[in-house]
């Protein structure tokens, strides 16, 4: 007799603990999200708004510049293809990470950018984070500003997305943190003296008044990585990637406003 | 060339006080830094900032080693006739650029 009794049982206790596990882990409601756009004070939402006042907008002329440079073996412009940015870049920031075929992995805006550069216009890539890289990714992100992030229907995309998820939600480094600690269970709290944001991707490249430069996603997952004391991945890392799919689903529909500034 | 962002209202009514303002891309190497072999990063500032309207110096500042990257200058004059407003920066390396923008005072 005991034993059917057992087996009522134990399904039940297994369901309430897996329903404890989720709700430590839970998603931040779609109608909650905020971009650390708004956690700023006022001087520095000040500084984004103006196009006169955001250094991001120095690279931006950078990029612009390099959009119609022709270069490589090819002697093209990035213009001398998708003519003007304003219209064929729309869209395009919040569209990355995407699948691409050739490679048969998801890539991000800048690593586009570099396929272009290397297999259309036979021209050396550009360094990650060099000031070339950061002004054309600069350049072709603000196009899309104010368009909602909108990441691909792409079933071959679920398994690197699902991959980000994984690492995100990950202990990691000397303090065994996940990111989903802080950025999920914990915005909106101080660590430090710092307010902890949602993490979502809505700015980048982002003008940091602390690194006095622009940088990428990537350079910011970096950061966070240091501060965790775990080992970073190299630039371009598959795992990266896969991160910036993952951010980018969560925070799906919310605005880009590339290229932002932070503190 | 170093790039520039200037914002000056292209129009003003006589009298008004208007705002001005100024960024320029510069490194700002303070010279207190050393590479990862020691040796150490030059300075590589600006030193100075001149504004001129139609001519006359109407603000000027003297920029430090503190200042960071990228410089973002602002501050205020009266609109007093049309023309143009100018500015200079100069510093180390033989840095120098300039930038000018146009106001009609009405």
């Amino acid at each position: 007799m005991r034993l059917p009794v057992m087996r009522r049982w134990w399904p039940t206790g297994l369901l309430a603990l897996l329903a404890v596990a989720a709700v430590a882990h839970a998603d931040i409601p779609l109608d909650q999200r905020r971009s650390s756009y708004a956690d700023m004070n006022r001087d520095n939402r000040a500084m984004q708004d103006d196009d006169t006042s955001n250094p991001a907008m120095l690279s931006v002329l950078d990029g612009e510049a390099l959009w119609s440079e022709r270069t490589g073996a090819s002697n093209r412009s990035c213009a001398d293809c998708h003519g003007d940015a304003k219209a064929s870049m729309k869209g395009t920031a919040a569209r990355h990470p995407a699948y691409d075929e050739k490679h048969a992995k998801p890539v991000n805006l800048d690593q586009r950018i570099n396929i272009c550069r290397t297999e259309r216009q036979r021209a050396s890539p550009f360094a990650p984070e060099s000031k070339d890289m950061l002004a054309i990714s600069a350049f072709v992100a603000m196009q899309s500003r104010g368009e909602p992030i909108a990441p691909p229907d792409d079933p071959r995309l679920s398994p690197f997305r699902e991959a980000g998820r994984m690492l995100y939600n990950t202990r990691q480094g000397q303090l065994n943190l996940s990111c989903g600690q802080c950025h999920d269970d914990n915005w909106g709290k101080s660590l430090a003296g710092n307010n902890v944001p949602q993490g979502h991707p809505t700015g980048y490249p982002i003008y940091r008044l602390e690194w006095q430069s622009l940088g990428s996603l990537q350079r910011r997952l970096r950061n966070c990585m240091i501060g965790m004391r775990a080992e970073t991945f190299p630039y371009g890392a598959l795992e990266y990637v896969n991160m910036e799919l993952y951010l980018m689903w969560r925070a799906r529909g919310m605005k880009l406003e590339s290229p932002g500034v932070r503190p | 060339m170093a790039r520039t962002l200037i914002n000056v209202p292209a129009k003003a009514k006589r009298g008004e006080v208007i705002a001005i303002k100024t960024l320029i891309s510069h490194v700002m190497e303070t010279g207190f830094r050393h590479t990862n072999l020691g040796a150490r990063i030059p300075r590589d500032i600006i030193d100075t900032f001149v504004c001129t309207y139609n001519g006359e110096e109407i603000f000027r500042a003297k920029l430090h080693p503190a200042i960071a990257a990228n410089p973002f200058i602002t501050f205020h004059t009266v609109a007093t006739e049309s023309g143009t407003i100018a500015f200079t920066w100069t510093g180390d390396k033989g840095f120098s650029a300039t930038a000018s923008a146009k106001i009609t005072v009405v």
